[in-house]
């Protein structure tokens, strides 16, 4: 092996490393953002998604997302069954960690009511089966939306709209927390500890350095300059989301909103992850402004007119500003983007792009829940919700002094 | 012998601890407490406005001889006070008796 295939190994390795941290800023952004009663459950939850996912992905779900393509629609299952491929092992590590992140999404959406035991096989189909086989039609080669020219990066869709459609869906199908809704009014049930929620942002900040450039695959030669300036698309719209969050609540509530404006932070970084490679720093940080403002308004029409509980915003950070970040290339693309000249052609791609698998999420998502309420149910019982899961479903309380 | 319990603003703990410090009240107990009373606060979360009636008080018992009540009541009136609502209040009770647990001995003797 010649020393820039080693450099590139490493840089896919290090960067899987950091994209695995998130998992940590998920499970402190969700418990900072409930109530202490359910922390323990959210701390399985993200655990446990994981290591489910580890397993699922290494067994089937590679394959099907990067197998050969057949057809364009999926990847050839028996291809890389059971992984196993010496010089592919960073390639499996890199894919799983990014597996994981969208099957975690959903678990914040749906926290401190549902099913521990529902949740589980809710997460295990979604990275054997949901998330590989939309991943394939654009990260495979042979997908038909990859030969379309459809841009996404690092998986604002591919990724994040996925994992936040399947939450919107999750998060209507389960119900409100009780006490959420009254006499059709929203309540506002504050979360436990902001200061997890920061951490959480902070750790979730670190890895996008890793999700984002690592999505570059390779550091040798040029891809450093690419790599580098990937960080910057990616920092710049990670700070203009939280500025536009920051001053829209400023302006609307009276004072800066803090879990609104770390929302902010995750809307900036999420949109830009389909366009990281392919616009100028100006444009990351416009695409950050507006997924900035766009995640404020999302937030209050998901919970005061659609009446969908997310406690922590999923839907809107992961699902909206993901679909949003990834239409968005078709206007600032440096190379074809409608801004800079390339006409429409792009735009279009990129709708039909995000239509097909946000409409891909939104199905089997609902098909999966719609049988398991029918079957095991979404719900814990009501005495549970009340007392908390972390004592009816897992044995003990998290902070016991 | 007699016990007063004052609920006094968590901002003015220090002021009331000096001040009965000085007046040589140096035995008394103290927690952090949640009322309802007539002061709202309103607070916005996450897009959401929403007022709370719960208050953040801090609750003092302290226990003196006869000769130290006014004094003490006296002391805590000064120091507590902002002159706004939700200043708290001062609760006088009679004691039946008092025990210092290490000398065995009883009444007054046992209170300073």
């Amino acid at each position: 092996m010649d020393t820039n295939t080693a450099m590139d190994l490493m840089w896919v390795l290090i960067a899987g490393c950091l994209v695995f941290f998130m998992q940590a800023g998920f499970t402190l952004v969700e418990t900072g953002f409930t109530r202490s009663k359910n922390t323990g459950n959210i701390i399985m939850k993200n655990l446990m998604d994981f290591c489910i996912g580890s397993l699922a992905f290494w067994a089937v779900g590679y394959s099907l997302m990067y197998g050969e393509s057949i057809g364009g629609l999926i990847g050839d299952m028996g291809q890389y069954a059971f992984f196993d491929s010496l010089p592919d092992m960073h390639s499996l590590f890199f894919q799983t960690v990014f597996a994981a992140t969208a099957a975690t999404i959903v678990s914040g959406a749906i926290a401190e009511r549902t099913k521990f035991t529902t949740y589980l096989i809710f997460s295990l189909l979604m990275t054997l089966v949901i998330y590989p086989i939309s991943g394939s039609w654009v990260w495979n080669a042979g997908g038909w939306l990859a030969k379309m020219g459809f841009t996404d990066f690092a998986g604002s869709t591919v990724v994040h709209a996925v994992g936040g459609f399947a939450s919107l869906v999750a998060a209507a199908l389960v119900g409100p927390r009780i006490g959420k809704y009254t006499d059709g009014r929203s309540n506002a049930i504050p979360g436990h500890n902001l200061m997890l929620g920061a951490l959480g942002v902070f750790i979730l900040w670190l890895g996008w350095f890793g999700f984002n450039p690592g999505s570059q695959l390779a550091i040798s030669g040029d891809n450093a300059f690419k790599v580098a300036a990937i960080f910057i698309t990616t920092n710049l719209a990670g700070a203009a989301g939280a500025l536009a969050a920051m001053f829209l609540t400023w302006i609307f509530y009276k004072k800066p909103d803090i879990s609104m404006t770390l929302n902010g932070v995750l809307a900036g970084l999420v949109g830009v992850t389909a366009g990281c490679a392919a616009v100028s720093p100006a444009g990351a940080l416009m695409i950050g402004l507006i997924c900035g403002i766009v995640v404020v308004f999302s937030i209050e029409f998901i919970d005061k007119k659609l009446k969908i509980d997310d406690p922590v915003g999923a839907v809107s950070v992961h699902g909206v500003c993901g679909a949003l970040g990834t239409i968005l290339v078709g206007l600032f693309a440096t190379d074809g983007g409608l801004f800079y000249g390339g006409g429409f052609d792009k735009l279009i791609v990129q709708l039909t792009g995000v239509g097909a698998i946000v409409a891909w999420a939104l199905a089997t998502s609902f098909i999966v829940l719609f049988i398991l309420k029918k079957t095991m149910g979404l719900r814990v019982t009501k005495e549970e919700e009340i007392d908390g899961l972390d004592i009816h479903e897992h044995g003990t309380n998290v902070y016991n002094d | 012998m007699k016990k007063i319990e004052a609920i006094i603003r968590k901002s003015k703990f220090d002021e009331v601890k000096e001040a009965l410090h000085k007046i040589e009240v140096n035995f008394f107990t103290y927690w952090d407490v949640t009322g309802v009373g007539n002061e709202k606060v309103g607070h916005v979360y996450r897009g959401i406005t929403y007022s709370t009636s719960d208050i953040q008080r801090r609750h003092l018992s302290i226990v003196v001889s006869d000769p130290f009540l006014e004094k003490t009541i006296e002391a805590i009136l000064n120091s507590a006070a902002t002159g706004l609502v939700g200043d708290g209040k001062i609760f006088v009770s009679d004691v039946q008796e008092t025990y210092r647990i290490r000398t065995k001995e009883k009444g007054t003797d046992a209170v300073n």
